[in-house]
């Protein structure tokens, strides 16, 4: 029997030591009128050969097209050692750290993730993970909420150039909240987030705001001056970010004058392979004196009984298992696995390595850029970007994008699915993978799936 | 064991030292203007490839996990995963494609998840299956949203109250909190059972449903759920389904049959996708005919012109929402259908034989081996309780010490302390992919512990003695709070102690 090592000598023998007939007998708890009919709707086992041949067809079906979509989710490269390591059965195969002497491993690593995402995003302190970056975004803005204890309104500002699907995802998880989420415009010639939108929100009570560098069109905000702004006013600053850009960009711990509150974001370009979408992770940084209103896991140096250090799970007292209907949010895993992969992933590159990572990103999209400037194709926005652009297809796009497709190339993700206003849009990003070919192979098929 | 081993990653790096081979050729310096550049490096490891494969190895021997210790820790399921789902969801193409890679480039991925659909809605008897929830306490929020559309949906907004056996998961609670409900806790009887009389008493015009666990958490099925459901639904609430416990019944009954209007599961319990370290989870969630309506997006569907399609927004206008950026935790998804695959229809139904014949056998041996089930009368489901009230008054042995010790064994302590009804508990849940040996083996442990108890208590109240690190003082902990290292700066008495500084 598959995964199930009993003999019928030790069926035989556990049944007649628990005084059973047969193994059926054990559910006599359960009424008879609510037995479950044969599960005939799934099919009959396959053995790991045959599992094997269909998984395959399954993964060739979506061939291995040539990649410029990013939109919150980052092609990047992850070295061999990472998930050969993070797949070890001593991590995979683990539970949450709650016994921490049969736990050092896990719990270590993490504290090392939370010095290693604190030190990238120049935060005090990290817990141990999130779901992804939008639901951690969700968690940052209740967190803001009960941080903000001087605010009455539940006022939450939002940047209309933050990831549309993030500010979905905050409307589902906060929606029963009594949250008001307002959104900001953004400038639609530079596609930044201008201060003077902020104008109309001077005098209100705003509870928290919320700023997103590089914003969701690739565009790099005037994070100091926004910051600057919430400063003035006593608002508290959450702050959505990609971990790679920070191997370049000023760390949100730095904006303004005394820096943010709260930082999210997206760890999946950290060593997190695309997968259709995850597993990935959510990390969340934020200062020491917000700690006991963080959400999630946090891993604390501690002493044992011989005064030997090591690592525990620390100010439980917070969580859903302790405090049940008073906790700080439901969320009972993190990403572990996921965490430890990115852990492994950052020790690799350490700063150099995601600095030229950064900076091959930045150099591939914007060659990209150049290329297709030459053919008449001009970025959306004019304001600087880091490995993201808004390229203007114009009328045709979509059929251009389903051409470029079918020739092998995701030219990017379309717009027009979010704003009205950039209807012919499309966000392409050109991260280190890709190679001189791979740009120009991009510029060929656009062209063919023009003519065509 | 070297001194060396309690090292961090940072106290290894050397300035100068990196793992070359793995960053991309130097480029030349960005146009980033000044203002908005990082002026210092963040300070991140600096170290050779080997170095970093060294240190994690090493730190993955520190733990204990299913692949080399038995771990009946109850309520979580700790059954072997086949290598087969990791090595298969990480082919190339799975791992390559992006979330919104167009439809003609996602057709393998997208059969994939409808089929996993179908399985799920056939062994739940649920009328849709959504794939949508990153783990177990974000599927319980996007049930009790969906029941709380529901209810709004209809104009019946009266309904404030979510009832919670007392013998729930924290998250249940949490949860009905998270979706704007206050909680009415309603008590357990003697037998295990929900407490009938108390039920009938909390429900009214204000409920908008219950959140149970069949087996419930003390291990023991609910056997009066067909009338628990009719009490609820006449009083207009809907009822909610904590698949924890899903892996006990397999086959044998179906929550849609039970009555329940919608339900999680723990695909890293049932569906044996791996618990890695603490997550990934994934909480798939079903759902009855009237809710069909508000089901999270993205969610798998047929196309109009033959093929699969993501549902969106303009399919669903009622829809809670979404849940995260990309729609769930595929690569979970994909080890829990090649599991499901390769168990196949007879396989469902061996894993809630087994493992409830395991977690039969394991009792009775305990009991005869001199401890005490808190529910001795009851059939256990694929887990029990067993509770040292008894030798904590008598000798001072409680259930943490038993879990401490078990540790010197060579096994991973059972859940202790929940549920907080039942004193001094260990939750054990064997599963069904470990053997009689396996079993007996365990139990002689468990025995040698209590004889030990009788003339050395003090080796077992300071347990652990054979692991990496003996007991923490977690209280110390969480007052000096230290979850960030910063390297020891001289002259700084304040600073955190860290051992060699590199």
């Amino acid at each position: 029997m598959p995964f199930i090592p009993h003999t019928e000598e030790d069926i035989r023998a556990m049944l007649d030591r628990i005084g059973a007939d047969s193994v059926e007998d054990l559910f006599d708890e359960i009424p008879a009128d609510l037995r479950s009919p044969p599960l005939t709707g799934i099919p009959e086992g396959e053995n790991e050969m045959g599992i094997a041949r269909l998984m395959q067809e399954r993964a060739a079906l979506d061939g291995m097209p040539s990649n410029f979509i990013g939109a919150g989710a980052y092609e990047h490269h992850i070295p061999a050692a990472v998930w050969q390591i993070a797949t070890r059965g001593e991590f995979y195969s683990a539970y949450t750290p709650y016994q921490a002497e049969a736990s050092q491993g896990t719990l270590q690593l993490i504290y090392e993730y939370q010095t290693m995402i604190s030190r990238l995003t120049g935060m005090e302190v990290s817990n141990a993970s999130l779901y992804d970056g939008a639901s951690a975004l969700a968690e940052a803005v209740l967190m803001a909420v009960r941080v903000n204890r001087r605010s009455k309104a539940k006022r939450v500002l939002l940047p209309g150039a933050l990831h549309p699907d993030y500010r979905k995802v905050v409307k589902t998880l906060i929606g029963n909240q009594g949250i008001d989420l307002v959104e900001l415009p953004f400038d639609e010639t530079t596609g930044q987030t201008p201060v003077d939108a902020l104008a109309p929100h001077a005098d209100e009570d705003v509870t928290a705001m919320v700023i997103s560098q590089p914003n969701f069109f690739g565009i790099l905000e005037d994070v100091d001056a926004l910051t600057g702004w919430a400063e003035e006013r006593g608002i508290p600053v959450i702050a959505v970010v990609n971990p790679v850009s920070l191997a370049l960009l000023k760390p949100p711990g730095e904006w303004g004058t005394n820096g943010v509150d709260i930082v999210v974001g997206e760890g999946q370009p950290l060593g997190a392979p695309l997968s259709s979408g995850g597993p990935y992770f959510g990390f969340m940084t934020t200062l020491k004196k917000h700690i006991r209103q963080m959400p999630g896991r946090i891993v604390g140096r501690a002493e044992d009984a011989d005064g030997k250090p090591g690592f525990v799970l620390t100010l439980q007292a917070r969580e859903q298992h302790i405090r049940r209907s008073k906790a700080t949010s439901n969320i009972c895993t993190n990403q572990g696995l996921v965490v430890t992969a990115a852990t492994i992933h950052m020790s690799l590159l350490g700063d150099e390595g995601l600095t030229r990572v950064a900076e091959a990103c930045y150099a591939n999209t914007h060659a990209l850029v150049e290329k297709l400037a030459a053919k008449g194709i001009k970025p959306r926005f004019t304001g600087e970007y880091f490995h993201e652009v808004a390229l203007d297809f114009g009328g045709d796009a979509a059929t251009r994008v389903q051409a470029m497709a079918d020739a092998g190339v995701l030219p990017g993700f379309e717009l027009g699915r979010d704003y009205a206003q950039l209807e012919g849009c499309v966000l392409a990003c050109a991260t280190e993978t890709k190679t001189e070919s791979d740009l120009e192979q991009y510029v060929t098929t656009w062209e063919q799936a023009k003519a065509a | 064991m070297s001194t060396t081993d309690a090292n961090l990653i940072f106290e290894r790096s050397r300035a100068g030292r990196s793992a070359v081979a793995q960053a991309p050729r130097d480029h030349a310096a960005t146009r980033i203007p000044a203002n908005l550049q990082r002026k210092s490096a963040p300070g991140l490891p600096a170290a050779s490839e080997l170095d970093v494969v060294r240190h994690y190895t090493r730190l993955s021997q520190k733990n204990f996990s299913i692949d080399t210790e038995f771990y009946p820790l109850g309520s979580c399921t700790m059954k072997y995963n086949p290598r087969a789902c990791n090595s298969l969801a990480m082919l190339p193409g799975f791992l390559n494609r992006h979330p919104h890679a167009p439809a003609s480039h996602s057709q393998g991925f997208l059969q994939t998840m409808f089929e996993l659909q179908e399985m799920l809605k056939e062994v739940t008897g649920m009328k849709a299956v959504s794939l949508a929830p990153m783990a177990g306490a974000q599927g319980e929020y996007t049930g009790v949203a969906m029941i709380r559309a529901y209810h709004d949906a209809r104009g019946d907004t009266e309904r404030r109250e979510i009832i919670v056996p007392d013998a729930a998961h924290g998250t249940n609670p949490a949860t009905a909190i998270m979706c704007g409900y206050e909680v009415r806790e309603i008590p357990t009887d003697e037998t295990g059972d929900v407490d009938i009389e108390a039920l009938k008493a909390a429900v009214g015009p204000q409920t908008a449903g219950i959140m149970l666990t069949n087996p419930s958490t003390v291990g023991v099925f609910e056997r009066r759920i067909s009338e628990i459901a009719k009490i609820v639904h006449d009083a207009g609430g809907l009822l909610y389904y904590d698949g924890a416990n899903l892996n006990a019944i397999l086959g044998k009954v179906r929550p849609g049959d039970m009555g329940f209007d919608v339900i999680h599961m723990n695909l890293h319990k049932t569906f044996s996708t791996p618990h890695g370290g603490g997550g990934p989870g994934s909480g798939a969630v079903g759902v009855s005919e009237r809710l069909l309506p508000f089901m999270p997006i993205p969610h798998v569907i047929e196309a109009e012109q033959g093929g699969y399609r993501l549902a969106e927004e303009s399919d669903r206008p009622q829809s809670i929402g979404r849940l995260s950026a990309f729609g769930g935790n595929a690569g979970v998804l994909l080890r829990a259908y090649v599991y499901m695959r390769m168990l196949g229809r007879e396989g469902m139904v061996r894993v809630s034989e087994f493992s409830t014949l395991n977690a039969n056998y394991l009792a009775r041996e305990l009991a005869a081996a001199g401890f005490d089930l808190a529910y001795p009368k009851r059939r256990a489901t694929h887990e029990f309780i067993v509770t040292m009230k008894k030798q904590a008054k008598e000798r001072g042995l409680t259930a943490g010490d038993v879990a401490k010790r078990l540790l010197d064994h060579g096994y991973h302590a059972p859940t202790t302390y929940f549920p907080l009804l039942v004193p001094e508990c260990l939750l054990v849940e064997p599963t069904e992919t470990e053997s009689k040996e396996t079993l007996d083996g365990f139990v002689e442990a468990m025995a040698c512990i209590l004889a030990e108890s009788e003339n050395d208590m003090e080796t077992i109240k300071s347990a652990p003695h054979n692991l990496p690190n003996r007991r923490f003082n977690e209280v110390a902990a969480a007052k000096a709070l230290d979850v960030v290292f910063q390297p020891v700066d001289e002259g700084d008495d304040n600073a955190p102690r860290t051992g060699t500084h590199g």
